[in-house]
């Protein structure tokens, strides 16, 4: 075992660090999926390409930034402004236009419409920035790279994929966790989730929360893509990958847990990365085997809790 | 109703079989579409329990590559294709024994999970599967006859259509028998179901090894028609795209499927012919239609435009 660790010590650190990178863009998306859900009781298919939508608005704000003469530092504040303007136009239209439309209907009607939202998205994106990759790293060149020290070496690592991805998202769980238990607005959104006809009879305006709730998850997969542009080159698909994977994260956590979805999408992050450096073949099945594994133990997940069943 | 639809059966396949003499590269097309349509009647014995597989696809490939790796040992159509479809069905009941615990929302996504884990074991396992590059399937014997390809084309549709309507027949007689109706009851209430002695579990389960053994022998036709067989064939978006169809035909009646299956393969064809990149975005769009303005599908308008002439 110590042999292991002194041939392998350094591959395993930096497999942790992948993964913890990976599992902050996961949690993001995952999380937003996670709310829209617990509020609209819609799982959105279309949410990984919002992901992807933001993904390449963030890459090509960021050169047209760069190409209008705007200082190097503004490629970080450009990230949140492209996801903002995805998530903030997008979202409002999409349930405005659409999702309303179907709330009465049933749930697998719901499913398809998001399905239909999804290939035309998917499309879309297709249409707007071709098939040939994207590519836009300026944010992380800005930072450099930054020595992690491991035992008694260092592990050159990217500034960026250590200190901002974890960082934007401890600073979303935090800041989702005050939001929903010590704001108005969030104890609003708490209470549709949990009975949204009560809810309804003490007066609050559902149909507001709907499009509030909705737009802020919209506003988090555009930020979970945006973020991950600058350490990925962009290919079509990537909206259809990532939401199978955000799927996984919510089931495997349960429904409505915020704190539940970030320990999940760690432990996913950081498997999966693991697999990446030392079991290359089972880097896609990891997720879905840990899902698996958890739902055969706990059929509503880690951290959900189990429905009484109607008579 | 019901002499309506045998006659509208029976007429759709008159119609299908003179689109195939008329135009010879549809029958391609809509031996496919018989195909999806046979694995999407599984979907529809799912739906009737109120239960969404967005993982299908899995038997479908599944029964794709199970030709695929015997038709060099077995060379013979009429053989292959019943090996397949017991096959995915004893898959179908390993499965469904664990999926038909979870309903709703978790037997949707451990449906897709399964089927991505089968999706990436047929991507990676190269040595095997030859990852995406997929396996090339030779035309078979049918019947103990070697047949020319454009015979063998001509076959394969003929079989795909007897066994379309065969299956339709059987799905009917399903879901009018108990069976049928207690698979309804799990929709509108399964603790009742329980309280008059029907175990829940065991009419999902026979419903989903019904809808594996349909999946794989849908996926065998498809193999042998197109004759390569690729991983995409398990990817979630072709599971997407079963649910589609079935609420494109309407899930009301057994010849919904076929309806939606063969119109959801010709806008596929013509679409990707006139607008290349935009396909996917024109099927969106004709969906969303569906479900905003006709939520009872194709079917469903036929059935209503058939109600106002009488």
């Amino acid at each position: 075992m110590y042999g292991w660790f002194e041939e392998n010590g350094l591959l395993l650190g930096l497999a942790l660090l992948d993964g913890l990178a990976y599992a902050a863009l996961v949690f993001m998306v995952a999380v937003g999926l996670n709310l829209v859900f617990g509020v609209l009781r819609v799982l959105n298919v279309a949410h990984g390409s919002l992901y992807a939508i933001g993904a390449y608005a963030a890459a090509s704000l960021g050169l047209f930034a760069a190409s209008s003469g705007l200082p190097a530092w503004a490629s970080l504040p450009v990230l949140l402004v492209a996801a903002a303007l995805v998530g903030g136009i997008l979202g409002p239209l999409i349930e405005r236009l659409l999702l309303r439309r179907i709330y009465a209907q049933e749930p697998v009607l719901q499913l398809l419409v998001t399905f239909a939202l999804f290939m035309i998205l998917e499309d879309a994106q297709k249409l707007i920035w071709g098939t040939q990759p994207v590519q836009n790293d300026a944010a992380m060149r800005l930072l450099g790279n930054f020595d992690v020290p491991f035992g008694a070496d260092f592990i050159p690592f990217t500034a960026y994929q250590l200190f901002v991805l974890p960082g934007v998202a401890v600073a979303t769980l935090v800041g989702l966790a005050w939001f929903l238990r010590r704001t108005l607005t969030g104890r609003v959104i708490v209470a549709v989730t949990t009975d949204r006809e009560a809810a309804t009879a003490m007066g609050i305006d559902a149909s507001r929360i709907y499009l509030l709730t909705f737009t802020f998850g919209a506003i988090l997969a555009a930020l979970g893509g945006a973020l991950s542009s600058p350490t990925a080159s962009l290919v079509p698909g990537l909206g259809a990958q990532t939401i199978v994977l955000s799927f996984a994260v919510v089931a495997t956590a349960g429904l409505g847990q915020i704190e539940g979805a970030a320990l999940t999408a760690l432990m996913i992050g950081l498997s999966r990365s693991i697999a990446v450096y030392f079991l290359p073949e089972a880097e896609v099945l990891t997720p879905y085997l840990i899902m698996v594994a958890v739902l055969l133990v706990r059929p509503q997940g880690l951290f959900g809790v189990a429905e009484t069943r109607r008579v | 109703m019901r002499r309506t639809e045998t006659l509208l059966a029976i007429g759709g396949a008159a119609l299908l079989v003179l689109l195939a003499i008329l135009a010879p590269w549809l029958r391609f097309v809509l031996t496919i579409a018989l195909a999806k349509g046979v694995a999407v009647l599984g979907i529809l014995l799912l739906l009737r329990a109120g239960q969404v597989s967005f993982g299908h696809a899995l038997y479908l490939s599944f029964g794709a590559y199970t030709v695929a790796f015997l038709a060099p040992a077995m060379p013979e159509a009429l053989i292959l294709m019943p090996v397949a479809m017991l096959l995915s069905g004893l898959l179908g009941l390993v499965i469904g024994l664990f999926v038909s615990r979870y309903r709703d929302i978790f037997f949707s996504m451990l449906n897709l999970a399964i089927s991505m884990v089968f999706y990436s074991l047929l991507e990676k396992l190269y040595h095997y599967t030859k990852g995406t590059d997929g396996i090339r399937v030779g035309v078979p014997r049918f019947l103990g006859m070697a047949l020319e390809r454009d015979q063998f084309e001509w076959a394969m549709f003929g079989t795909a259509l007897v066994l379309a309507l065969a299956i339709g027949c059987f799905v009917r007689l399903y879901l009018a028998s108990p069976m049928g109706q207690a698979l309804s009851a799990i929709k509108t209430r399964e603790t009742r179901l329980e309280f008059m002695g029907l175990p829940a579990r065991a009419v999902l389960l026979s419903a989903y090894v019904l809808s594996a053994l349909m999946g794989g022998l849908a996926g065998s036709i498809i193999a042998m028609t197109t004759r390569h067989v690729t991983p995409l064939l398990g990817y979630w978006t072709v599971s997407g795209e079963l649910v589609f169809i079935a609420i494109l035909g309407g899930a009301g009646a057994a010849l919904g499927p076929f309806l939606g299956a063969v119109t959801f393969e010709l806008v596929r064809v013509y679409a990707a012919a006139s607008f290349a990149d935009a396909w996917q975005a024109i099927l969106g769009l004709v969906l969303l239609g569906v479900i905003l303005f006709f939520s009872r599908g194709l079917w469903g308008m036929v059935e209503s435009l058939w109600r106002r002439r009488a």
